[in-house]
């Protein structure tokens, strides 16, 4: 089985990076840009073929370890 | 004072904590590999500063997930001080032992200077050598230092006595929110720092105002 966890900072934590980047998007001409907010994707593969509890198991690795829940939100998506 | 200095794959600032806890203690620290499975029986647990694993996924994130953490966490609650100095408190922060979290330098940059640090509580075991609202010295060398905590945690953190420095004068090097540079737990028996009052201890480093936090900790545990 296979999913993707997407990392992003919660709403209202600066974000200096994103903000380079969107800097850096208007040199280059891209002046509709309003905003950029940068994260983490992770692509996991694992033993397993129930979504649900794959889903519950996933949850877990993000609070312990993928995500610090103090600045970030994760999101699961199970790919197939 | 019996103190143990915690090492990780990729902490560079090892040697410098174990030669200012010898030179000001007068003993040698126990060195502590993070696979070993047991900690001596010491006053302090000191985690130095540098790049553990790489700083790979967060900076002290994946440190601060090692057994040893548990051992640390352990001791932690029973009263023995801890103390972690700049990849240090990354990893305390990480692993949930001191509140809020640090984050990419403000300016992106990577910084190495000097900084003027206000001691915000002299009343706890790390920081009785200094009087309250005195400025000091100290070097950083980060980069990731920029303090953040949501606000209710900030509010407790402040109305709890729990800053125990700030950076003064304009020096806040990394955008720290209201200029934090270290905290401590609730029960002020663990402290987080960026900077490096171990690097500023004697004359040839060019001055000496670190000295008093390991000093004091050895009046404190004498």
């Amino acid at each position: 089985m296979k999913a993707r966890v997407t990392v992003t900072l919660k709403t209202g934590v600066l974000d200096p990076q994103g903000q380079a980047i969107e800097g850096s998007l208007k040199g280059l001409g891209f002046s509709g840009v309003t905003s950029v907010r940068q994260g983490k994707v992770f692509d996991l593969a694992f033993d397993g073929s129930n979504e649900e509890e794959a889903r519950a198991s996933i949850s877990e690795m993000c609070e312990k370890l993928l995500a610090n829940t103090v600045i970030e939100n994760y999101a699961i998506e199970i790919l197939n | 004072m019996k103190s143990a200095v915690v090492v990780f794959p990729g902490l560079n600032r090892d040697s410098d904590m174990i030669a200012a806890l010898t030179k000001i203690g007068g003993v040698k620290p126990a060195v502590v590999w993070h696979q070993d499975e047991t900690i001596p029986d010491v006053d302090l647990i000191v985690i130095p500063g540098g790049f553990s694993y790489g700083d790979y996924l967060r900076a002290g994130a994946i440190a601060a997930r090692s057994p040893i953490m548990d051992l640390i966490r352990d001791r932690a609650a029973q009263g023995v001080k801890v103390l972690g100095v700049c990849n240090g408190f990354q990893i305390l922060t990480e692993a949930g032992l001191l509140p809020g979290v640090l984050m990419r330098n403000a300016s992106l940059r990577f910084v190495c200077r000097q900084v003027k640090l206000e001691v915000a509580n002299a009343d706890t075991a790390f920081t009785r050598g200094y009087i309250s609202g005195q400025v000091i010295r100290c070097p950083v060398a980060h980069h990731d230092g920029n303090y953040f905590a949501d606000p209710e945690t900030l509010a407790r953190v402040e109305g709890n006595g729990q800053v125990a420095f700030r950076y003064a004068d304009g020096t806040n090097p990394n955008g720290s929110i209201n200029d934090i540079a270290g905290v401590f737990n609730e029960t002020k028996n663990v402290l987080g720092l960026m900077p490096h009052p171990e690097n500023l201890i004697e004359s040839a480093h060019g001055g000496s105002d670190g000295r008093a936090l390991f000093s004091g900790l050895l009046e404190a545990a004498a």
